[in-house]
C-alpha cells in the first residue's frame, strides 16, 4: 500500500533530499522580507516612528540639554542612529511570538529544515530590516541639522559600526520574542530596550544622572556601543574595542538561546 | 508491511503536566485515522509529537519506521503537517506561500514551481492562487494549508483540527479536498472533536482520554457501542422534566440525562424514530407539554461519557487489545 502512496500521487514530486541549510535560510528570510516591505503598517511605521522620536529629542526635549564640547543635535544623532533598533526592535519581537501563536513555527519545525537555518533566516532578514532604517534614521539625522566634525571615513567607519549593532540586536529581540508567552506579552518584554536605551549616555552624559543610577548608565553595553560610535565620527578609536566586545558577547550569549528555544517552540 | 504508526507506551510531560500517559497504538497504512477525544486529552500532544515537534519523556514511537526521537530529520521528511491555524504567509499569494514550503520541503527551482503547481490543481485553488492569501475565505485559507503541507508529497498528512472555527460551507470545502487527497493515495491521520468529522473522513478511530487511548477501532463499532442514537426532548415546563425523563427512561431502557437549564432531557435510544413515536405518544397521554423533541446522532461528548463511563474498569483492557483491532 505504500507503493500506491507514492504512485498515485506522481502530480506532486517528492523532493531528492532535504534542502541546504543556506538554502533554506534564504527562503526564511525572503518570506519575512516579503512580509515587512509588504505590510506597511511594518515598513512605514518602522520610518516614521524613527523620525518621530529623533524630531521630539532634536526639537523638543534637545532644547534643555546641555552637552559640555558639543552641539546636542551632534551629541544626539550618533548615538540615536547606533540605538534606533531598540526602539525599533519590538517589531521583530511580536513577528516572531506571532509566528509561534499562528502555527508558522510549527510549520517550519515540521519540514525537513536544519534549525540554524530557522534562527539565520530570521536574523538575516531582520538585520536588513534594521540596516535599512539605521540608513533612513542617518539621513533624517543630517536633515534635522547634524553634521561630521572629522573625517568621512570615521563617518563611515561609525556607521558600519551601528549596522553591526544592528544584527546583535536583532538577535536579542528573537530570544525576547521567543521567550515571550504570547503576542502581547512580547510587545511588553521588549520595551525593557528602553530601559537600556534611556538609562545611557545616548541622550544626555551619564554624569547628569543621580550618583546611584550612574554605575549602571556607565557599565551597560549600550553606553560604550554609542560612546565607540561618537569616537569613530570624533576621529579616535576609543572604545571601540569595548564595543565590539559586547556585540560579540551577546551574538554568543544570545544565538545558542534562540537555536534551543526554535527547537522547542 | 511498515506500520504507519507504532507508539508504545509514548508519555509526554510538560512540567508536571503529563499529557501522554503511557500511549499505544499501532496503525497500518493506507486508512484514515481520527483521533477523538475531548479538549485537553492528549490529541494535540500526539500530533506535535509525531511531528517530531515534541520529545517524548518515554516510551516510543514510530512514523513509517522512523524514530521520531532518534532520527527526527526521516520523519519530517515523510510528513506533511496542518496544525489547527492555518500556517500560511497573508502578505504572500498563495502560489508563493506554496513555492516557499516546496522549497523547504527540498525542492529547488523549477521543481517548486511544479510541485507547487500540481497542488494549486488537485485542490482547485487556481482562481485564487495569484492573491494575497490575507484576502482568502477561512475555508480557502484551510485548503491552501492543506496544500502547503502537501507540496514535498509527504506519505502521511497530519491535520489537526482541520475544520475547528469554520463555518458549514467552508467545513465541507474541507472535507472534500480531504476526501480528494485520500483518493489520491495519502494516507491521514486527523484529530477531531466532531463526531460528524470523523464520519465523513475516518475507516478508524481511536480515542483519546487523559493521554491514553481507551478504544480503538472501525467507527462504525464505536458508535454501535454507544447505542447509535438518541432521543431529546425539551418540556416547556420545567416540573415536568422529572416525568418526562421517566419515559424515556422506560422507552429506552436506557438512564436518562438532564439539562434543567436548557429544560431538556435525552437518552440512548437504540430504536431510533420508532422508540420517539412511542416516547412522544407517552408524553402526550401524561399531559406533557413539550417544546420540541427528535431523534439526533450522539454527540462526542456523549460517546464519551458512555466510553469512559462503560470502561472506566476496563480502560487497561481496551488499552492493550486495541493493537489487535487496529491490525
Amino acid at each position: 500500500m505504500t507503493t500506491t502512496t507514492l504512485t498515485t500521487t506522481t502530480a506532486i514530486p517528492r523532493p531528492a533530499r532535504p534542502p541546504s541549510a543556506a538554502g533554506a535560510a534564504l527562503q526564511v528570510a525572503r518570506r519575512a522580507l516579503l512580509k515587512y516591505i509588504r505590510t506597511p503598517g511594518l515598513s512605514v511605521m518602522a520610518i516614521v516612528q524613527s523620525a518621530m522620536f529623533l524630531f521630539s529629542f532634536r526639537y523638543v526635549f534637545g532644547g534643555a540639554i546641555q552637552v559640555a564640547g558639543s552641539s546636542y543635535v551632534n551629541f544626539l544623532v550618533p548615538a540615536y542612529v547606533a540605538s534606533i533598533v531598540l526602539f525599533t526592535g519590538g517589531g521583530i519581537s511580536v513577528a516572531v511570538a506571532e509566528d509561534k501563536a499562528q502555527g508558522f513555527t510549527d510549520r517550519l519545525l515540521s519540514l525537513p529544515v536544519p534549525r540554524l537555518a530557522i534562527v539565520a533566516g530570521r536574523t538575516l532578514a531582520d538585520s536588513a530590516t534594521n540596516i535599512w532604517s539605521i540608513l533612513v534614521t542617518a539621513a533624517f539625522g543630517f536633515l534635522f541639522g547634524f553634521r561630521l566634525t572629522g573625517s568621512v571615513a570615521g563617518g563611515l567607519a561609525a556607521l558600519g559600526l551601528c549596522l553591526v549593532y544592528a544584527v546583535v540586536f536583532t538577535v536579542v529581540f528573537i530570544v525576547i520574542g521567543l521567550l515571550a508567552p504570547g503576542v502581547q506579552a512580547a510587545q511588553g518584554m521588549s520595551l525593557i530596550a528602553f530601559v537600556f536605551a534611556f538609562i545611557s549616555s545616548a541622550y544626555v552624559p551619564a554624569t547628569s544622572m543621580p550618583g546611584w543610577l550612574q554605575p549602571f548608565a556607565r557599565y551597560q553595553p549600550l553606553t560604550p556601543m554609542v560612546d565607540a560610535v561618537r569616537s569613530l565620527i570624533a576621529g579616535s578609536a576609543s572604545d571601540v574595542g569595548l564595543a565590539l566586545a559586547w556585540s560579540a558577547l551577546l551574538i554568543v550569549v544570545f544565538t545558542p538561546i534562540a537555536v534551543l528555544r526554535y527547537r522547542q517552540a | 508491511m511498515t506500520p504507519l504508526l507504532e507508539a508504545r507506551g509514548l508519555t509526554v510531560r510538560f512540567g508536571k503536566v503529563t499529557a501522554l500517559d503511557g500511549l499505544d497504538l499501532l496503525a497500518a497504512p493506507g486508512e484514515v485515522l481520527a483521533i477523538l477525544g475531548p479538549n485537553g486529552a492528549g490529541k494535540t500532544t500526539f500530533v506535535r509529537t509525531i511531528a517530531t515537534l515534541v520529545r517524548p519523556a518515554a516510551g516510543q514511537l514510530r512514523v513509517l519506521g522512523a524514530d521520531v526521537a532518534r532520527d527526527p530529520m526521516a520523519v519530517r521528511r515523510d510528513i506533511g503537517l496542518a496544525g489547527q491555524f492555518a500556517a500560511v504567509e497573508p502578505a504572500m499569494t498563495g502560489r508563493e506561500n506554496l513555492e516557499l514550503t516546496a522549497r523547504l520541503f527540498g525542492h529547488r527551482g523549477r521543481a517548486a514551481k511544479k510541485a507547487a503547481a500540481a497542488v494549486i490543481d488537485q485542490l482547485s485553488l487556481g482562481p485564487v492562487a495569484g492573491r494575497r492569501t490575507s484576502t482568502y475565505s477561512g475555508g480557502q485559507r484551510r485548503r491552501l494549508d492543506l496544500g502547503a503541507s502537501l507540496v514535498g508529497a509527504p506519505r502521511l498528512l497530519l491535520l489537526d483540527e482541520p475544520t475547528t472555527g469554520l463555518d458549514p460551507a467552508s467545513r465541507r470545502e474541507v472535507w472534500d479536498a480531504v476526501r480528494g487527497l485520500v483518493a489520491a493515495g495519502t494516507d491521514v491521520l486527523l484529530t477531531t472533536h466532531y463526531l460528524d468529522e470523523a464520519d465523513e473522513l475516518a475507516d478508524h478511530v481511536v480515542v483519546i482520554d487523559h493521554g491514553r487511548a481507551i478504544a480503538a477501532g472501525p467507527l462504525s463499532d464505536l458508535k454501535a457501542s454507544t447505542g447509535g442514537t438518541v432521543i431529546e426532548v425539551g418540556v416547556a415546563d420545567e416540573a415536568a422534566l422529572g416525568a418526562a425523563g421517566s419515559i424515556l427512561a422506560r422507552v429506552t431502557a436506557s438512564a436518562p440525562r438532564f439539562d434543567p437549564a436548557g429544560r431538556r432531557v435525552s437518552a440512548q435510544a437504540a430504536g431510533g424514530t420508532r422508540e420517539l413515536a412511542a416516547v412522544i405518544s407517552a408524553l402526550d397521554q401524561a399531559a406533557i407539554s413539550v417544546d420540541e423533541a427528535g431523534v439526533r446522532r450522539p454527540t462526542l461528548d456523549e460517546v464519551f461519557l458512555t466510553l469512559t463511563g462503560d470502561t472506566s474498569t476496563s480502560t487497561q483492557t481496551n488499552t492493550s487489545t486495541q493493537t489487535k483491532e487496529l491490525r
